[in-house]
């Protein structure tokens, strides 16, 4: 199973948890299962078919582009960040 | 590296090519300095007229009412445009690249609805035969204000009753919206182990509070734009941008257009560091073109610069850190209050991943501000966010080393972080840098040169940008000469043009010679965003190499049915197509070439990509001053840069990335500041006044460029463009330290800075 890990502002939604294991083979799956055990999970992450624009997902500690649409793994690492560029 | 003699530009290389990291000429390089090259002010069209903005001579005041009338009787006076010829946004949000953002922010800071909320707030516009005619009819445009007390720091807006820049901002608190009305944006939070049990166990525990001024990117090219509404309602745009696809969308979103309709071409581009990244006034431009039937063009003066576009934010910062006496740092907190200027939007999250990201410290929490002030809304600089933060962290990390009597630069390396350390916002680190950065740096040739003399000191600091991949496209097409022709939607701020060529070239076996690279409107090149996030060299890059790749596959079908052979038995080798399917055929790229209309037409390769796999990179600085104790003024001795590129594709634009963010990481340190009167004025904005550093004030900025590959791209290059910024400040702020014993928590730290910083060291009370 992957491990997804829950940020702080969303983790009153999952009761405290911070980490929780997720069976899965795409982030879309992990979001689906994440928002039958702890529902609201899917509206705080996702806009419509995609993750909102202000996040990202990071899949062993790679930003992946196609967000929802990632595969993972089953030893996977899921985190969900800040979409962000830069400068120069 | 210190049995190597001193260079001043070295680069500790892994892996050679052929084409990549080498230093040709640049392709742009010749129009560049016969001055050929087309900026956005040389622009003309057939009946083109001029513009200028109407701005806010107050920093927060209500408009109680605009007339236009006297302005728009003017006889050269063609067009005059307002926040009313704009619709309403309400609340419509608008994902331009890089989250979702509120339309009515950015609308209502290209043109000012109800408030303005910052001193160069743009309130009109005219369009008249020429500049001077339009300068003249800004002065009839009749402005009733109703002023109002402006907050022009994070703290003072923080405050409860702090004068409200928004009547509807409410807070979001850790994820959640609130009913609270605020200047704070949002709150939030990112934790990691255990932070109360992390302090309860450090040995020595060391805690400041630090400022930073707000700083403008600097670049000498001010904003320019001409835009034509034809009369089939399409509108073109010239202009000086860092990403002509985010003007397109932008323009599009604010004029309620379908992006088909909104045509971009990019001109030369004289520096952006961020700050050509968002619309200001082209669809100020495009409404006077509506209104006027005529194109219209617009420059900013330097004061427009200044006053009117995004600097980068102040901040307000708090850092807390615990190590234990052996060197092992266990604890680590911050609060990082950022300005975002008149709208949301800080650069507090980039701040929040990167302030001690150097740094392997199982317990930590960082909580980050976004908040709103009268000043022009932020924009990004160069690692945005992430210089303020390095100031306070390095600071804290420096002294800590001082207090335990270790080298600063062990305290760093057995702490860094390296592949497999958790950040404090989430994921591990793939491959990066910060060991190497660290022990180039502690065996160089600078770090153990003496320096002798009072009023001396040396410094060291380190800094880490994440970097960004985002969406490019790249079009190649293969010419009969042998050459090919390379098309990419990336305005070349730092010689992309040619980094991106090479990349193609090292694939295609040709000589750089024979790549013609050429950027390209919204029009003719896919999808591309922003040169920004230090994103050119690594994802246009990779465009460029499947474009490529895909160019060598179909001339290998063409040399195989040439050949009559099965083209799984054709390889391409250094420019070469190869079969040895019984007998051995050979042929050149440049032979291949002129075949190709005769075996099946012209060929053409394209890819699009929106790449994972990007790198970070650490950078690192050693810094010797002299203080001048009765004048407080700084002098630097010597400078030497460090940064993990990777690999440098071009080691010279490495060179110059690293000089040049040096250069003005030295600017914010010393020198530079937003230098506000009470009511919110600008006391600086003119070249003369604002001091960025010039040649005179710095010297040779010697750099030693570190090869750690990334293994998300093919040759192993990371972003070069912004790390490079964020270690000057902490590093002249400790060798500042070191020299004459003082503790600099604020910047600029400028002469009068420094000279209040001794007279409190030595008591001097008046």
């Amino acid at each position: 199973m992957a491990t997804v890990f829950i940020p702080g502002s969303m983790r009153d939604l999952t009761g405290g948890q911070a980490e929780i294991e997720v069976h899965g083979s795409t982030v879309r799956d992990i979001v689906d299962e994440l928002d039958v055990a702890h529902p609201g999970v899917k509206d705080w992450l996702v806009d419509g078919n995609r993750l909102k624009p202000s996040l990202s997902v990071a899949v062993d500690g790679v930003v992946s582009p196609l967000g929802l649409l990632q595969d993972v793994e089953g030893n996977s690492e899921v985190h969900f960040v800040a979409a962000i560029a830069g400068g120069c | 590296m210190s049995d190597q003699s001193y260079e001043p530009s070295m680069v500790l290389a892994t892996k050679t090519f052929d084409v990549v990291g080498t230093r040709p000429v640049r392709h742009d390089g010749a129009d560049k300095v016969t001055g050929r090259a087309i900026y956005g002010a040389d622009v003309t069209l057939p009946g083109l007229i001029h513009g200028a903005v109407l701005r806010s001579p107050h920093a927060h005041a209500r408009i109680k009412s605009i007339d236009t009338s006297k302005a728009e009787a003017h006889p050269q006076v063609r067009a005059v445009v307002t926040s009313a010829d704009i619709a309403d946004a309400g609340d419509k949000t608008v994902d331009l690249g890089e989250g979702l953002t509120r339309l009515a922010f950015i609308r209502n800071n290209v043109l000012a609805r109800a408030k303005v909320l910052y001193r160069g707030h743009a309130v009109a516009a005219v369009a008249a035969a020429s500049v001077h005619d339009a300068l003249e009819a800004l002065n009839l445009i009749e402005v009733e204000y109703e002023p109002l007390p402006p907050v022009l720091t994070a703290p003072e807006a923080m405050k409860e009753g702090a004068s409200l820049l928004h009547d509807d901002l409410t807070t979001t608190e850790l994820g959640k919206p609130t009913d609270k009305l605020s200047n704070v944006a949002s709150h939030f939070r990112h934790e990691k182990g255990d932070i109360e049990k992390g302090f309860a166990d450090a040995d020595l525990i060391l805690e400041k509070e630090f400022d930073t001024s707000t700083v403008h990117q600097g670049y000498i090219e001010p904003h320019n734009t001409t835009a034509l509404w034809n009369n089939d309602g399409r509108i073109q745009i010239w202009t000086s941008t860092q990403g002509p696809f985010t003007i397109r969308d932008t323009t599009a979103a604010i004029l309620e257009k379908p992006v088909s309709q909104v045509r971009v071409t990019p001109t030369e581009i004289g520096g952006g560091f961020g700050g050509k990244i968002p619309v200001y006034i082209d669809p100020v431009a495009a409404l006077l073109s509506k209104k006027s039937g005529h194109p219209v063009k617009i420059v900013m003066s330097r004061a427009d610069v200044l006053e009117g576009t995004g600097p980068t934010p102040g901040s307000h910062i708090k850092v807390k850190m615990g190590v234990k006496n052996d060197g092992t740092m266990v604890a680590a907190q911050a609060s990082l209050a950022y300005e975002a200027g008149a709208f949301p939007g800080a650069m507090v999250i980039p701040a929040s991943m990167c302030v001690f990201a150097a740094y392997d410290i199982p317990n930590v929490t960082i909580d980050g501000y976004d908040v709103v002030v009268n000043k022009p809304s932020t924009a990004a600089y160069r690692a945005p966010g992430a210089t303020n933060a390095a100031f306070a962290t390095e600071n804290i990390v420096s002294a800590m080393a001082e207090k335990l009597g270790v080298d600063p630069l062990d305290l760093r390396l057995n702490n860094a972080s390296k592949k497999g350390t958790r950040r404090a916002d989430g994921p591990k680190f793939p491959r990066i840098g910060c060991v190497e950065v660290l022990e180039a740096m502690k065996s160089h040739p600078h770090y153990s040169a003496p320096l002798e003399g009072p009023n001396r000191g040396r410094g060291v600091a380190i800094g880490f940008w994440f970097n960004a991949g985002l969406p490019s496209a790249c079009n190649i097409a293969v010419n009969a000469d042998g050459s090919i022709t390379l098309v990419e939607g990336s305005p070349d701020i730092g010689g992309t043009r040619t980094s991106i060529a090479m990349q193609a070239a090292e694939v295609l076996g040709l000589p750089i010679e024979n790549v013609s690279p050429s950027v390209v409107d919204t029009d003719s090149v896919g999808y591309t965003a922003v040169t920004g996030g230090s994103r050119v060299t690594f994802a246009t890059g990779l465009a460029a190499i499947r474009a490529a790749r895909d160019v060598r596959d179909q001339m290998i079908k063409r040399a195989a049915r040439i050949w009559g052979v099965d083209a799984d038995t054709v390889e391409f080798e250094k420019g070469v197509f190869i079969s040895r399917n019984g007998t051995e055929n050979r042929m050149t790229f440049a032979e291949l070439a002129p075949q190709l209309a005769a075996t099946g037409g012209p060929i053409v390769g394209r890819a699009g990509v929106n790449p994972p796999g990007v790198g970070g990179s650490f950078a690192g600085n050693i810094v010797d001053v002299e203080i001048d104790p009765e004048t407080g003024k700084v002098t630097i001795l010597r400078f030497t840069a460090f940064q993990d590129a990777g690999k440098a594709i071009h080691p010279s634009y490495v060179e110059g990335q690293m000089q040049g963010g040096s250069a003005q990481g030295i600017g914010w340190a010393l020198n530079e500041e937003y230098f506000m009167n009470p009511d919110g004025k600008m006391m600086n904005s003119s070249l003369l006044d604002y001091r960025m550093p010039t040649s005179l004030d710095l010297p040779m900025i010697d750099t030693c460029i570190i090869e750690v590959a990334n293994p998300g791209h093919p040759f192993g290059a990371r972003g070069v463009g912004e790390a490079n910024i964020i270690p000057p400040p902490a590093a002249l702020a400790h060798a500042i330290h070191n020299a004459v014993d003082i503790d600099m928590r604020r910047l600029p730290m400028n002469p009068v800075a420094v000279m209040e910083a001794i007279w409190q060291k030595n008591g001097v009370t008046d």
